[in-house]
């Protein structure tokens, strides 16, 4: 087979402006943090894109202060108004969304590709969906006149800043809650050019605020006594800690956590249309993704066609530079997750798994790693149990539909699935069966603001989506 | 010649089977003057224990029930507890009037919520729009075991929770009001007539500060009711423990039972699943 030669594509990083320092976002204005400020980089090259605020107790104190503050006119403006405001800032996202998509690859190490055509047209949908809502609550089922919780303490995690971003805000200000947001340490940037478009929009000082930092500054938002509402998106042990420290306070709590999702193939599958599926499920965002379908469970008798298959995929994906829009796989988005992944990665091969990954050059600098593939996994194996968050695919195998079922389900997680048959009884009664709170089937990785999104069992709960996304941020 | 009445051992409901306490423990009932009523089981936490597995493995054919068939039987344990209206009127021991308006109200509340087996999935359900060509269904499920507390409010307030977690295809653990516990075995009794498949509920009576944190940290419950924790250390302490593998926790917070329960407390021990597929392709 001919192989075509790639030639460089890169996007040009002129359309971003990075300051060299960025202070918190409190009350509608830029302000000095007390911490200790630190450094974001490029994980794509180690270089340094600026210094970035750290929000002390004293700052999160003043956010907090700020957005109860705002909370009174912000939730007694009329629904239609605050809609108003939320399609202004959808369009503002529309209108920077190049801009936008450099500087979250530029933070966050995503290829431009996906920042440029999933996440951000996802930021600005998830704007518009809630903005319909705004006017519209008392016909979402919650009762005649729903009312919002409060301030809203939402801390979300560095693998799609943006996005996790909106799912955050856009339903807590439809549903008239004021917010203090902390972006991930490692990815503050796109949140803080968010809190420019604020500005741009003209939205009310105090209704939106972000305080950066790291643990400390979110264990104090959320436990701070004035807020309302805790929304968090990130690992399962960060979760339980949240959970316990929410306990008896009344703060009303959402929990979006990890995930170990089955990708389950069986043998009368269109097997080329499951490959991209399986691709797309592990390696989109490097893998940095709670509902990766990181175990790939795939019936016996079509295990050797399927991997060769796949094998053949993996070795045509391209690996580096993320601004290039030819790259398919990005850079690993801190130095300590690509620590993670390699120890969990030796403790596959240590348990007797078979590592296999493609040719594949790394960058010189940066945090990189390669597509990577295990055979011969048990479920008893770390890489089969504990979630990796990086592009390594752990394959077991199936004989019956019930064994895929007790497999797909023998995990404390819950968050998401896969399905791959030509069956459609079969889809069905899978899709009864798994106990997951997206599955998807002959598709993986799909997102819309319309459509529900959260997890069973210790992958958290509540829902980010929907009319169920409404649920989390209102007094019901 | 007056006859001697034979008396009623009360004991525990795990598995549809009727054990006592593996302790052998027992606690002594009294009615509202201190009288000696009975002596129920004190559960231990090995019950507990036990009470989970016989909830676990009542799930699957519990949750993949039919709706249909759910409402059925609760229905006929309407039916049931209608049929001993008097034992009820009598065991629960406010007086007569009261007592009797309290199995009426409970009666009508499973008659209420046996009907919510095949709506509520079209009330909480929804067809998303999503911006591209895919199917995208959202319905709602049955999150798993749930341990409750139930309220002391021992007839009206024990059905009130544990209907609206069972009617949806949950399956449950009950630890009875400790001040009234009797109303909640006889009661097991009834959901043991009524073919409601065993260890669907499982009761336990006992110490209400020893049962609820060993269920709020056990790890095969998925879901907690504190409903009728009055101790508010207590209460957090188990929200606390169900942290451990994040539980979906209803706090306690005042209720009238005599109210219209709305569907509030289906939907807190539900899950949201979301099935995408593709169309035309």
């Amino acid at each position: 087979m001919a192989v075509f030669e790639y030639a460089p594509a890169p996007e040009s990083r002129d359309v971003v402006d990075i300051r060299p320092s960025y202070g918190l976002f409190v009350d509608g204005e830029f302000v000095d943090g007390a911490g200790p400020s630190f450094k974001t980089v490029n994980p794509a090259t180690e270089e340094t894109l600026a210094e970035v605020a750290c929000a002390a107790e004293a700052d999160v104190d003043r956010a907090v202060r700020a957005a109860g503050k705002a909370f009174g006119p912000w939730s007694a403006l009329p629904g239609a108004e605050r809609a108003k405001y939320l399609f202004r800032i959808a369009r503002l996202i529309q209108e920077r969304s190049r801009e936008l998509a450099v500087l979250e690859t530029l933070d966050n190490g995503k290829p431009i590709r996906e920042s440029r055509d999933v996440d951000l047209p996802l930021v600005a949908a998830h704007f518009f969906y809630y903005a319909g809502w705004a006017d519209k609550l008392a016909h979402a089922g919650f009762g005649p006149d729903p009312r919002p919780v409060g301030v809203a303490a939402q801390v979300i995690p560095w693998n799609f800043p943006l996005l996790m971003l909106a799912w955050k805000i856009a339903p807590a200000l439809a549903c008239g809650n004021t917010v203090v947001l902390k972006p991930a340490e490692t990815t503050p940037l796109t949140a803080l050019a968010f809190a420019d478009i604020c500005v741009q929009a003209g939205l009310p000082a105090g209704v939106v605020n972000i305080v950066t930092g790291a643990g400390a500054t979110g264990a104090a938002l959320v436990a701070h006594p004035e807020v309302g509402k805790v929304a968090f998106t990130g690992s399962t042990e960060v979760g339980r800690q949240i959970a316990r420290t929410v306990a008896g306070t009344g703060k009303k709590l959402t929990l979006e956590l990890g995930g170990k999702a089955a990708n389950i193939v069986f043998d009368d599958a269109a097997l080329d249309q499951a490959v991209e599926g399986i691709v797309n499920g592990i390696f989109f965002n490097q893998g940095h993704v709670c509902c990766a379908g990181s175990r790939l469970l795939v019936q016996e008798s079509v295990e050797e066609e399927l991997l060769a298959a796949l094998k053949r995929r993996l070795g045509t994906l391209r690996l580096g530079d993320p601004l290039d829009k030819n790259t398919d796989i990005g850079a690993i988005n801190s130095a300590e997750q690509l620590a993670r992944i390699r120890s969990l990665t030796e403790a596959g091969e240590q348990e007797g798994a078979e590592r296999w990954s493609p040719a594949c050059e790394l960058p010189a600098n940066g945090y990189w790693f390669p597509p990577t593939l295990f055979t011969r996994v048990a479920q008893s194996h770390r890489i089969a149990r504990e979630e990796i968050f990086g592009p390594v695919l752990s394959v077991l195998t199936f004989r019956t539909e019930a064994e895929a079922v007790e497999k797909a389900n023998n995990t404390p997680y819950g968050l998401s699935a896969g399905i791959w048959t030509e069956k459609g009884s079969r889809i069905l009664m899978m899709a009864d069966r798994l106990r997951a709170g997206v599955v998807w089937a002959n598709t993986f990785n799909r997102f819309d603001p319309a459509s529900p999104f959260g997890g069973y069992k210790e992958s958290g709960y509540g829902r980010e989506g929907g009319i169920a996304g409404l649920e989390a941020y209102l007094d019901v | 010649m007056s006859r001697l009445a034979v008396r009623k051992t009360y004991k525990l409901f795990i598995g549809g089977a009727f054990p006592r306490s593996e302790s052998g423990r027992s606690f002594v009932v009294t009615d509202a003057k201190g009288g000696f009523v009975a002596n129920a089981a004190r559960a231990s936490r090995k019950d507990a224990r036990d009470a989970v597995v016989a909830a676990r493995k009542a799930f699957p054919g519990w949750s993949g029930a039919t709706a249909y068939n759910r409402g059925q039987i609760l229905y006929r344990v309407a039916e049931m507890l209608e049929g001993r209206r008097a034992q009820f009127a009598e065991e629960l021991g406010t007086g007569k009037k009261a007592a009797l308006e309290a199995v009426d109200a409970t009666v009508d509340r499973l008659v209420w919520y046996a009907g919510w087996s095949d709506k509520i999935t079209a009330v909480l359900g929804t067809a998303n729009p999503v911006a591209g060509p895919y199917f995208n269904l959202s319905s709602p499920e049955p999150t798993g075991v749930v341990a409750i507390a139930a309220p002391d409010d021992p007839l009206l307030g024990l059905v009130s929770v544990v209907a609206p977690a069972v009617v949806t295809g949950n399956t449950c653990v009950v630890i009875a009001s400790q001040r009234s516990p009797l109303a909640a075995i006889t009661l097991a009794e009834v959901l043991a007539t009524s073919d409601l498949p065993g260890g669907v509920v499982n009761v336990l009576t006992g110490h209400q500060r020893e049962l609820a944190p060993s269920l709020a940290g056990h790890m095969d419950v998925n879901a907690l009711d504190l409903t009728g924790v009055a101790d508010a250390e207590l209460a957090v302490e188990c929200e606390q423990a169900a942290a451990a593998n994040l539980k979906r926790v209803l706090r306690p917070a005042p209720e009238d039972w005599t109210a219209d329960p709305g569907t509030r407390r289906m939907a807190a021990l539900l899950e949201t699943k979301t099935v995408w597929h593709p169309l035309g392709v």
